[in-house]
């Protein structure tokens, strides 16, 4: 074995058959099953599927209003859950990294990976009851009640910690001495900030931004329960093909989220982000 | 570090107020499951036991514990498997695809679980005509814990030197010796990492689980959600979940015992 | 006794039809007048060995079997007396039902009036052979060859129990007490952001049911049967209500929730939940508007792929029967379909007022309810000159009423 050129061709092809088998195969294999679904329709009022092609749902999707107000809404949604998961991620993350001793940073990491293991669907009723009209946060004379700014709210909590760990991971790869340098040549913090930590930390934040972003995408859950009366691209594709039985459309109109996120990772690919996730 | 102390000041702050906001939920998650009203009215009118009494009963509970762990484990010795293979093919070459394999294995991470779900729902019933179970439950989950080990054995391997690896070869051990003599040793705390964060994910993962999971089989998150809007039955609910938030400790106390650095942690971002 | 002649008949000819044509599409069946076609899905004609194992998928509350609550439990005793062993699932709306009996997975289902048809019509569900239903003598007449459950009087399940969507409001707050729907539909509702309709395209019959009403210009006869311009006006009254909606509730956990907190203070409910708000010692009241109401109406039925076809006559007969009645609407908390399990109710869980807060035997207020029914394209009054908007219409529009 020659081992100073690197690993053979065959070493690699072995190695990659059974990963490339399973998701090359079996999961582009159902992606694309799926989308192949989108060019059929069910019969109106038994539900069964009619496999002839027709370009119906997407037609609808584009003809009707209310799907891209539901579309641009849910995009809306997930900038903003992410946004306000950096904002929040950032000094947190900062402080767990450069400024806490060993201990408390071991401490730290945990209380951040803590909340990942309590359940999602209590997490989000738990916030549901933080919003209520006569719930804790109404106490203080703040609650925004169900809609929107509780479903971001609500969100945004439940994928903090998909934002703070990589930031935190990024964040202690950057050398201490570079933000003293920055420092001592008379950088205000502000500027050090600005300057030194965000370039180092943008692909870390990208990769968080990944998980935000496609996990608000893609929940219709959270949104019953503390969403109010709002509609989000989940709910459509959930109540479509669990409620109106019509996998055809729901495929179609997961289409959109698919495009969505696939030309996010291309843009975010030359930031280094995926290696960061 | 030079910080100075009203930036210090702020972080505290914010970090302070961070886990406060996280924290709180949950702590009346913990506060309900001890309270008289069966829809958590608050202010509490009354606190009792009778929840926690009642939850232990619940063999409905117990057995859905049971299969999320089960599902845990195996989706987690998949990913293992298949996530460490694929870092290792990937290390230190540079063919035609690399990145459109890394974009793949990254993919049903970074597409909504709605989506996944839908696809592998529509690809296990109507094209391999299987029957939802237990076993749909476990390949679901798999394919999207794959990336946890994957990102955390290549972030390993680009900080590992090569040479040791060539030494051992050097020295006439075959590749599978030195995988488990040299390589192995040097990628626990990163499989470790990986792992837990898979099983982490796997746990409580309930988009892809409800439209892979068929009538028959539930997880912890299923049994919830089914159990949430049964008459009689959410304060049972409250105690699983606070239960589930108490004994979270465990798995990560078991991290920090084996893994010992908490580095590791901190690169196992999912 | 002339009821069941009349049933042994009409079973006979479909079986005589059904023999003739065999199984072409010959042997399908009509409701009368309305053009509705059921395929032609075999009938059991007498029991054999139980295949000892039934699968039911369920309303929750239904079919409780003690893994959750050990002392609320009726289905072991069904296990123990007929050897099957039940597994159960939940689901928590019609359409979910609709959806999940398709994969031919389950063996019985409880299915709403706007599930039945298309059960029905999708070959999802056999007809069902009541003479082998050693109970469905006992159950209320009125519940029996229904629209919703039955089609040219054959019978396709054993009814389980009926209930009535409520008008249900926070006395404390809405004051004076409503009396009719429009509190829920007006444009300028004092209780703006504080309204819960229920989350369902079937809810657009309710507003259907208000123009029937308020609009008699619209010729509205039946809300299940709505033509396009009839569609586009209750989905106007929606998409005002719209902008006064706190909530649309599906689970009735959110639905309590709301009402003991405050965060909606009128809207639809059922009686279930307003014991439940009451229990809690919340200020709740519900009615019956004169105008009358939507409400629901379910059927056991049988998938036409049961592997367990024996079981899943036993289940019928058991939760049909006095004692898996009167658990089963006790729990739920729903009037009985069987006579006797008021009495069973009154001695065993020691409620002898249920069936009377419930209605249970009282016929006309049974009749002042539309049951939930799937609308479909042969308009359900009987208008043989336009074409009525099916439920797939309803679905969208739905969805745009939501936005």
């Amino acid at each position: 074995m020659s081992t100073r050129s690197g690993p053979s061709p065959a070493r690699t092809g072995l190695l990659l058959l059974p990963p490339l088998l399973w998701l090359g195969v079996a999961y582009l294999g159902a992606l694309g099953a799926l989308f192949l679904a989108a060019f059929w329709t069910t019969n109106e009022f038994t539900g069964d599927l009619v496999k002839v092609f027709t370009l119906d749902n997407f037609r609808s999707l584009l003809d009707q209003p209310v799907y891209r107000t539901i579309t641009a809404r849910t995009l809306g949604v997930a900038v903003l859950v992410t946004l306000v998961d950096a904002a929040l991620a950032l000094p947190v993350a900062f402080f767990m990294a450069k400024v806490a001793r060993p201990g408390l940073q071991r401490l730290l990491v945990i209380a951040v990976l803590m909340p990942l293991w309590a359940s999602y669907l209590v997490k989000a009723y738990a916030w549901r009851g933080m919003l209520s009209k006569s719930g804790p946060l109404e106490w203080l004379g703040i609650s925004p009640g169900y809609g929107l700014t509780g479903l971001v709210i609500t969100l945004a909590y439940l994928w903090l910690p998909y934002m703070i760990l990589p930031v935190y991971a990024g964040l202690q790869k950057l050398p201490g001495s570079l933000l003293e340098a920055s420092a001592d040549l008379g950088a205000p913090a502000l500027t050090t900030f600005r300057r030194v930590v965000l370039p180092s930390v943008f692909p870390a934040l990208v990769a968080g931004s990944i998980f935000t972003f496609s996990l608000t995408m893609g929940d219709y859950i959270a949104v019953k329960i503390v969403g109010g009366p709002t509609q989000m691209l989940g709910n459509v594709v959930a109540d479509n093909y669990g409620v109106a039985n019509n996998l055809p459309f729901a495929a179609a109109y997961s289409v959109v989220p698919v495009l969505v996120m696939l030309g996010y990772l291309g843009v975010v690919r030359r930031t280094g982000a995926l290696e960061n996730l | 570090m030079t910080i100075s102390r009203r930036l210090k000041a702020f972080l505290v702050a914010c970090t302070s107020v961070v886990l406060l906001v996280v924290y709180l939920p949950l702590a009346l998650v913990v506060l309900n499951s001890f309270n008289v009203s069966k829809s958590f009215a608050w202010p509490p009118s009354g606190l009792t036991l009778r929840w926690w009494h009642a939850a232990a009963h619940s063999s409905g509970a117990r057995h859905a514990l049971v299969v999320s762990i089960e599902v845990g484990l195996l989706a987690t010795a998949i990913s293992l498997v298949l996530g460490t293979m694929a870092a290792m093919a990937l290390q230190r070459t540079r063919f035609f695809g690399r990145n459109a394999i890394s974009l793949l294995i990254i993919l049903p991470i970074a597409l909504p679980g709605i989506v996944t779900g839908l696809a592998l729902n529509n690809a296990f019933t109507s094209i391999f005509g299987l029957e939802l179970g237990f076993f749909t439950i476990v390949v679901a989950h798999a394919t999207f814990c794959i990336v946890t080990v994957f990102n955390n054995v290549q972030a390993r391997l680009r900080r590992m030197s090569a040479s040791l690896e060539e030494a051992s070869a050097d020295l006439g051990a075959r590749p599978f010796m030195t995988f488990r003599l040299v390589t192995f040793p040097l990628l626990r705390s990163a499989l470790l990492a990986g792992g837990l964060l898979s099983f982490a994910l796997s746990f409580d993962e309930i988009i892809v689980t409800t439209f892979t999971a068929g009538g028959h089989e539930q997880t912890l998150p299923i049994w919830i959600f089914q159990n949430l809007f049964r008459p009689n039955q959410t304060p049972v609910v409250n105690v699983v979940a606070a239960a589930l938030i108490v004994l979270s400790a465990v798995p990560i106390w078991l991290a920090q015992r084996l893994g010992g650095d908490a580095e590791a942690m901190g690169t196992a971002a999912p | 006794m002339n009821h069941n002649w009349k049933l042994v008949a009409a079973t006979a000819a479909v079986l005589l039809t059904a023999v003739a044509c065999g199984s072409s599409s010959g042997g399908d069946k009509t409701a009368g007048g309305s053009g509705f076609k059921a395929p032609d899905v075999p009938m059991a004609k007498k029991l054999g060995t139980k295949e000892g194992s039934v699968s039911i998928l369920a309303w929750p509350g239904y079919a409780e079997d003690g893994t959750n609550d050990p002392k609320t439990d009726w289905v072991t005793p069904f296990e123990q007396a007929t050897g099957c062993q039940a597994t159960v699932k939940y689901f928590d709306t019609s359409d979910a039902a609709v959806t999940l009996i398709k994969t031919g997975d389950y063996d019985v289902v409880s299915a709403s009036g706007d599930a039945t048809l298309r059960l029905i019509a999708g070959g999802d569900v056999a007809p069902v052979n009541t003479d082998l239903l050693t109970h469905y003598a006992d159950i209320r007449s009125f519940l029996k060859d229904k629209p919703y459950n039955s089609v040219d009087g054959q019978m396709y399940g054993m009814p389980q129990g009926w209930g009535a969507n409520l008008l249900t409001y926070n006395p404390d707050v809405v004051k004076p007490a409503p009396t009719s729907w429009s509190s829920v539909f007006d444009a300028n509702s004092p209780y703006k952001g504080k309204i819960t309709p229920y989350d369902s395209p079937i809810y657009i019959a309710d507003a259907a049911l208000y123009l029937m009403n308020t609009n008699p210009d619209l010729g509205i006869k039946n809300p299940y049967a709505l033509d396009k311009h009839q569609l586009d006006m209750a989905v106007n009254v929606l998409k005002t209500q719209r902008g006064e909606v706190s909530e649309y509730w599906s689970d009735y956990l959110k639905q309590q929730q709301a009402f003991e907190s405050g965060d909606s203070v009128i809207g639809t409910s059922w009686q279930f939940i307003v014991n439940l708000i009451d229990a809690d010692k919340k200020p709740i009241k519900a009615i019956l508007p004169d105008e009358g109401s939507t409400g629901w109406s379910d059927t056991w039925m049988i998938s036409s792929k049961s592997k367990h076809p024996n079981c899943a006559y036993a289940w019928l007969d058991y939760i049909g029967g006095p004692d898996g009645n009167a658990a089963s609407a006790y729990y739920f908390g729903e009037a009985p379909a069987n006579t006797k399990a008021c009495d069973v109710i009154a001695t065993t869980d020691n409620d002898a007022s249920f069936c009377d807060t419930f209605h249970a035997g009282d016929e006309a207020y049974a009749k002042k309810l539309w049951y939930w029914t799937t609308p479909v394209s042969a308009c359900l009054d009987g208008r043989t000159n336009v074409k009525c908007t099916t439920y797939a219409d309803w679905t969208q529009a739905w969805t745009a009423i939501k936005g």
